[in-house]
């Protein structure tokens, strides 16, 4: 029997962040080339190399074809060019794909790269005209919602049904912070404790400044391969093990359920695949766009069981040498968020943490790791196990 | 509201085909205007100007089935709880704009 599964046949070679944070004047298509030649160079390969190319929109410099002008820019000449759109959930639906590509012949070579200058590529009616974008145009928009304010019915429902606290969401934000004072990249690094984030100014109910992710400029790329080809590459090979999305609705208001979401069935595809459970995982990398979206993420999972987060998020697991660290960079909450690009950095920081480059955060011993992305309002889930050994 | 005539759901958001049967003979229905709040948030800051804050945005799981994204009006915000009675009012927006919003009941 023709076996389907991706588990093993593609691993990720070459990876690399630009600087991020507040970088006025750098255009998005220039931090994603920057990035994509640095993963190239990672790799040990040259730009000749790469056949395959993988880019999603910049919101501060839209293009029609993305993805082919980017490889115009960087005189690549690939038979696998695709710009792809689920919001923050494209870096890890789209690594997805292109394992899938690279596993089909599609090509053989393939470089994810992706940037965008949310902080100083918008004016803040700009920002504002992309958040009022989302919700559905007719049903849901002319109410006035906010991103921050999506994210908080979600937050309002678990509390309501799990009696989850303010404090519990808050103890998220400050694990996404002591991760990111360890990592010198980190565009947020000083700590913060439960308080802080409970005296920072109300957003949209129950959610405060610092229960909401940053807005940032920044880019990152990867290269991807078949595990034959990577076998005799510069770095250790880091194996993809497990892919698996789950895509539940669009707008909030058409949700199955607000406080379960399709990473459920994303964790479930992805564990299935890589023959492991959650608790072989020795860190996990969580969309975290809002504290209350990696709580919900937590129990869907299957890091501990639905209605337990807060408890879980409480006991310290997420932290520095917890049970399970949770965004070891620092996440989006504290290292950037660039917009849609965002993810890739909790990918890169897998892959160093993996090869055991991750420095002062160093997840000692790390093997294996869930890495998860979200796009819309907990929408489009996508969940990679990533490990040292393809076998 | 829509209501399928064949397996005699309602639907919200409005469509060609009913979301629970797949059906396409959909009729328009009176509803009851009655729900129960199934998620809310206060908006501290704005959308826009035209938005003045604070505003409760509401999710409203309907008497008959569907849920819809509302505002809540004239209610203090921080009384607002999940699981409240609420009822629909018409808003003016326009000459020829009237939306619906909900109170509590």
């Amino acid at each position: 029997m023709l076996d389907k599964s991706l588990r093993g046949k593609v691993a990720i070679v070459g990876v690399a962040d630009t600087e991020v944070g507040v970088l006025p004047g750098r255009t998005p298509m220039e931090m994603g080339v920057e990035a994509a030649l640095a993963a190239i160079a990672d790799a040990g390969l040259e730009k000749g190399d790469i056949d395959g190319l993988v880019t999603c929109n910049a919101m501060a410099q839209p293009m029609m074809y993305h993805a082919e002008a980017t490889a115009e820019y960087l005189q690549i000449f690939p038979r696998y060019c695709i710009a792809a759109g689920a919001g923050g959930g494209t870096t890890f639906s789209i690594i997805h794909h292109a394992a899938s590509a690279i596993a089909t012949g599609m090509a053989d070579v393939v470089v994810v790269a992706m940037a965008d200058a949310m902080r100083s590529g918008l004016t803040r009616d700009q920002a504002m005209m992309v958040q009022a974008s989302t919700g559905h145009p007719e049903f849901e928009q002319p109410y006035g919602p906010t991103v921050p304010a999506y994210y908080a019915l979600i937050a309002q429902a678990h509390m309501a049904e799990f009696g989850t606290t303010q404090e519990q969401f808050a103890a998220i934000a400050v694990a996404c912070r002591a991760h990111a004072a360890r990592n010198p990249a980190a565009q947020m690094r000083d700590l913060i404790s439960v308080e802080d984030v409970l005296e920072s100014r109300m957003i949209a109910d129950p959610l405060h400044l610092l229960d909401c992710s940053l807005v940032s400029d920044g880019g990152a790329a990867i290269v991807l391969t078949s595990a034959e080809r990577a076998a005799d590459m510069k770095h250790a090979p880091i194996y993809l093990l497990g892919a698996g999305e789950g895509h539940s609705h669009e707008h909030i208001s058409a949700a199955r359920n607000l406080t379960t979401s399709a990473a459920k069935e994303a964790g479930q595809r992805a564990f299935e695949m890589s023959g492991m459970r959650p608790a072989d995982m020795d860190f996990a990398q969580l969309y975290d766009c809002f504290t209350p979206t990696v709580l919900v993420e937590l129990e869907d999972l299957g890091f501990c069981e639905k209605g337990e987060g807060g408890a879980f998020v409480e006991s310290g697991a997420l932290m520095p040498g917890g049970s399970l660290p949770v965004n070891t960079h620092g996440g989006l909450l504290s290292h950037s968020h660039p917009g849609n690009p965002g993810s890739m950095f909790a990918l890169t920081e897998s892959v160093f943490q993996l090869r055991g480059d991750a420095g002062a955060r160093q997840v000692v011993g790390s093997k294996n790791a869930l890495v998860h992305a979200q796009g819309g309002i907990m929408s489009s889930h996508t969940a990679l196990v990533l490990g040292t050994e393809a076998s | 509201m829509q209501r399928c005539e064949g397996c005699m759901a309602y639907q919200f958001y409005p469509r060609t085909i009913c979301s629970h049967c797949g059906g396409q003979g959909l009729a328009w229905s009176k509803v009851s205007g009655r729900g129960r709040i199934k998620s809310f948030t206060i908006v501290r800051r704005g959308i826009s100007r035209a938005y003045e804050a604070p505003y409760v945005l509401v999710l409203i799981d309907l008497e008959e089935g569907p849920c819809m994204m509302s505002s809540l009006v004239e209610c203090d915000p921080d009384s607002v709880v999940v699981g409240a009675l609420v009822c629909v009012a018409f808003q003016s927006w326009s000459s020829d704009i009237e939306m619906p919003v909900f109170k509590l009941v």
